[in-house]
């Protein structure tokens, strides 16, 4: 990799300005990526908190915390603010923004204001969901089903829906600014086959994220033209049909499990090739496997409707297709185990973040795949199964590869390095907390137990009671980054530009980069992760 | 947004000269247009949906609109392209009266495609064919009908929002065209262009699903 010339020290870009007004009106990508990074952990906060709430009830059989409804209200914000206000922005609205224009060699993003515009969007979206919240709730999950949604809800359905349509706008400039920035900003010799995996990653979510936002954007509306107007969309009385808004939301909703999981897929790329100082193998299999990714998440959306009514032939053709996607993540996992073979492995905090990443993504997979099975989806849909499947591959998953990817970045955005020892206990904790939060529910489903209900037969309650006591090592899990990360901007060792010893762009860079990222645009003249024999000594 | 005085002398960061910013400014129109068509999508599925169940029920419903009307109004928005197309032009050739005046075309045909539109609703409005605000005979006990008219009004007012939207863009290119320094190298117009001609393909669509449907 030839690196910049030689750079003369200029400020960092968190020296460049330190009043309020330059971090709200910045359209520097990297303190953007801040502002995101701040909001996400406030809102992942708030559906932490819920989730606490949820599983202390459901420490005993009868529903004696809160009152079913403000059980069905706490389960809903759960939902909402943990899909559309940490998970979808989680990666690529911090991570993504902050290195897209690091990895291609230029100094921003395509439209530097756009981003900006599109955090304050996020902003307005999560206020007017906070204000729906606090005004007392909605009640329907996450999931908005019609006819309750629109016609027998007494809760704040409308608010709560105009606060995610507005937020879905702050997805799509996201994805509309990275697919153009991957077209158009790259340096020169940065060819597509030169990209760093992540990237790949990240442009086959920008096209989920801008294709299959607008039709939740249109759902919301009708869900909302509907409860003011009373108009019948799906009402079946006046010759609606609820399952024309299950096919709406799922078109969309399907996607967006893909737009959650797939930048986490390009983090584990990253960090498996820097902690065994190998090229990933299959390089091209697995940048195609995205987009494969990408594309088949669009064809398989009435695998959540199953026992809702539809033809048999139509469960077929999803249940075949549901097999079909599952095919490129599997390439993917294969890919890095191959990359791991003969690595010189080093288990630094990314690398266990990463491992969990491939284990837990791997097992909830699976069990994707289990409920595409028709038969045994009759069994347990709507079961404690089905949670456990989602929140394996979401928390499992998705929350592990944020955190290792913010570790591993975190030396190049802040300049500081992290307590090791902390990074690696605090990821263990993760990982088994988890385990002992979700294996459990695993269990609960295929014996019965029905999600979004807080009273449930006793026999249930040990299971239950053991994924209670896992939520509270997996909130330690989450406590300790959060405590360890912070102290480090304050008294951490400082950190070089390339602590990790990592190849790419970013990391030819000072840590923290200037404001305009390279002194000169680079010329790339080799591949991506052009580790040597000498890397692995 | 191009720094419409500076245009073709320089790009603003992080682009390294005007062709590569104009490349981008054009990749992401085409991006952006494809979020409308699957927000329009959503409708227009919505609309096959309910078709589907009762064709009977959407012919009886589409026999309600006054076609001529919605006849001339299509008229009116194809010639608004033209138009369009014409200020896209002139402004290439470096003719910037011209494409001011064919600009000023094109957002006055916008404006009285959405009064002819605004008449048509009050025509619905009157003759009791608005589900739920102003239902009358011809919708009661005819649940199917009714909801022809649901999808109607919102297909059309989603569409009128994106019109009206588009004369405000079209204002917009029209103060910066009157102000650069260079019209024949100063892009923007042709993107404008580009959302203007989808606003009138949504709505050519549109017109024979909802109006022509026998």
């Amino acid at each position: 990799m030839t690196t910049a010339a030689l750079e003369r020290p200029q400020p960092s870009y968190l020296a460049a300005g330190d009043t309020l007004r330059s971090w709200l009106l910045t359209t520097d990508h990297k303190r953007i990526a801040w502002l995101y990074l701040v909001t996400i952990t406030l809102f992942f906060a708030i559906g932490g908190a819920a989730a606490t709430l949820i599983r202390l009830e459901l420490l005993t059989p009868q529903g004696d915390l809160v009152s079913d409804e403000t059980y069905n209200k706490l389960f809903t914000l759960h939902g909402v603010i943990m899909v559309w206000f940490f998970l979808i922005p989680s990666v690529p609205a911090v991570l993504g923004n902050f290195l897209v224009p690091l990895m291609i060699g230029a100094r921003d993003l395509a439209f530097p204001r756009l981003n900006l515009l599109s955090w304050y969007i996020f902003i307005l979206g999560g206020a007017f969901t906070l204000w729906a919240m606090v005004s007392g709730g909605v009640d329907t999950g996450w999931t908005f089903y019609t006819p309750f949604s629109t016609m027998f809800s007494n809760t704040h359905v409308v608010l709560t829906a105009v606060g995610v349509f507005v937020t879905g706008f702050s997805s799509i400039l996201t994805g509309l600014n990275f697919i153009v920035t991957l077209h158009t900003l790259r340096a020169p010799g940065m060819t597509w086959m030169r990209l760093p995996l992540f990237l790949w990653s990240l442009y086959a979510t920008s096209l989920v994220m801008v294709l299959a936002t607008p039709v939740l954007a249109i759902t919301l509306v009708l869900i909302a033209v509907e409860r003011i107007a009373r108009v019948g969309i799906f009402d079946p009385a006046l010759g609606g049909d609820p399952l024309l808004f299950q096919h709406l939301f799922w078109f969309y909703s399907h996607p967006a499990v893909y737009i959650m999981i797939l930048p986490g897929m390009g983090v584990t790329s990253e960090i498996v090739a820097a902690f065994s100082r190998r090229r990933v193998f299959g390089y091209g299999f697995v940048a195609v496997a995205s987009l494969a990714i990408a594309l088949l998440g669009f064809l398989v959306w009435g695998h959540h409707m199953f026992v809702a009514g539809e033809s048999f032939y139509a469960n077929l053709v999803f249940s075949f297709l549901s097999f079909m996607v599952a095919i490129p993540s599997a390439v993917k996992v294969f890919n890095w185990t191959a990359t791991l073979y003969k690595g010189s492995i080093a288990l630094d905090t990314p690398m266990l973040y990463a491992l969990a990443f491939i284990a837990l993504f791997t097992i909830g997979g699976l069990t994707g795949l289990y409920l595409a099975s028709l038969p045994v989806d009759v069994h347990v849909t709507d079961t404690y199964f089905v949670v456990a499947h989602f929140h394996t591959i979401m928390v499992g998953g998705m929350v592990t590869a944020y955190l290792g990817g913010l570790h591993y970045w975190w030396p190049k955005m802040t300049g500081r390095r992290y307590p090791e020892t902390w990074g690696r206990v605090a990821a263990v904790t993760l990982f088994l907390g988890f385990a002992l939060t979700f294996f459990p529910q695993f269990a609960l489903g295929y014996l019965g137990m029905p999600r979004r209900y807080h009273v449930y037969p006793p026999e249930f309650q040990v299971l239950n009671v053991l994924s209670s006591a896992g939520a509270s090592i997996l909130a330690i899990g989450y406590a300790l980054p959060l405590v360890y990360l912070i102290a480090s901007l304050r008294g951490g060792p400082t950190a070089g530009p390339n602590p990790w010893g990592a190849r790419g762009l970013e990391w030819t860079v000072p840590s923290p980069p200037p404001p305009g990222n390279f002194a000169t645009i680079p010329r790339v003249t080799e591949e991506a992760y052009a580790y040597t024999d000498a890397d692995r000594e | 947004m191009p720094i419409a005085s500076e245009a073709g002398a320089s790009a603003r960061v992080p682009f390294a000269d005007p062709a590569q910013q104009h490349e981008a400014a054009s990749a992401a129109m085409w991006v952006f247009l494809s979020t409308e068509v699957m927000l329009f999508g959503g409708v227009f599925a919505a609309y096959l949906w309910y078709r589907h169940a009762d064709p009977a029920a959407f012919a009886r419903g589409s026999a309600l609109l006054d076609a001529p009307l919605g006849t001339v109004n299509t008229a009116v928005l194809l010639t608004s392209s033209l138009a369009m197309a014409l200020a896209v032009r002139a402004a290439a050739l470096g003719r910037r009266r011209p494409a001011l005046g064919w600009l000023a075309g094109t957002a006055v045909l916008g404006l009285a495609f959405l009064a002819i539109k605004l008449l048509s609703w009050r025509h619905e409005w009157t003759r009791g064919l608005v589900p739920a605000l102003h239902a009358g005979a011809a919708l009661a006990a005819q649940p199917r009908v009714e909801l022809f008219f649901v999808v109607y009004f919102i297909a059309t007012g989603l569409h009128a929002l994106h019109v009206l939207a588009g004369v405000g863009a079209l204002a917009v290119t029209g103060a910066a065209l009157a102000r650069v320094r260079d019209p024949g190298r100063w892009n923007p117009i042709e993107l404008t262009g580009l959302y203007w001609h989808f606003v009138d393909i949504v709505w050519v669509f549109l017109f024979p699903i909802l109006y022509l449907v026998r």
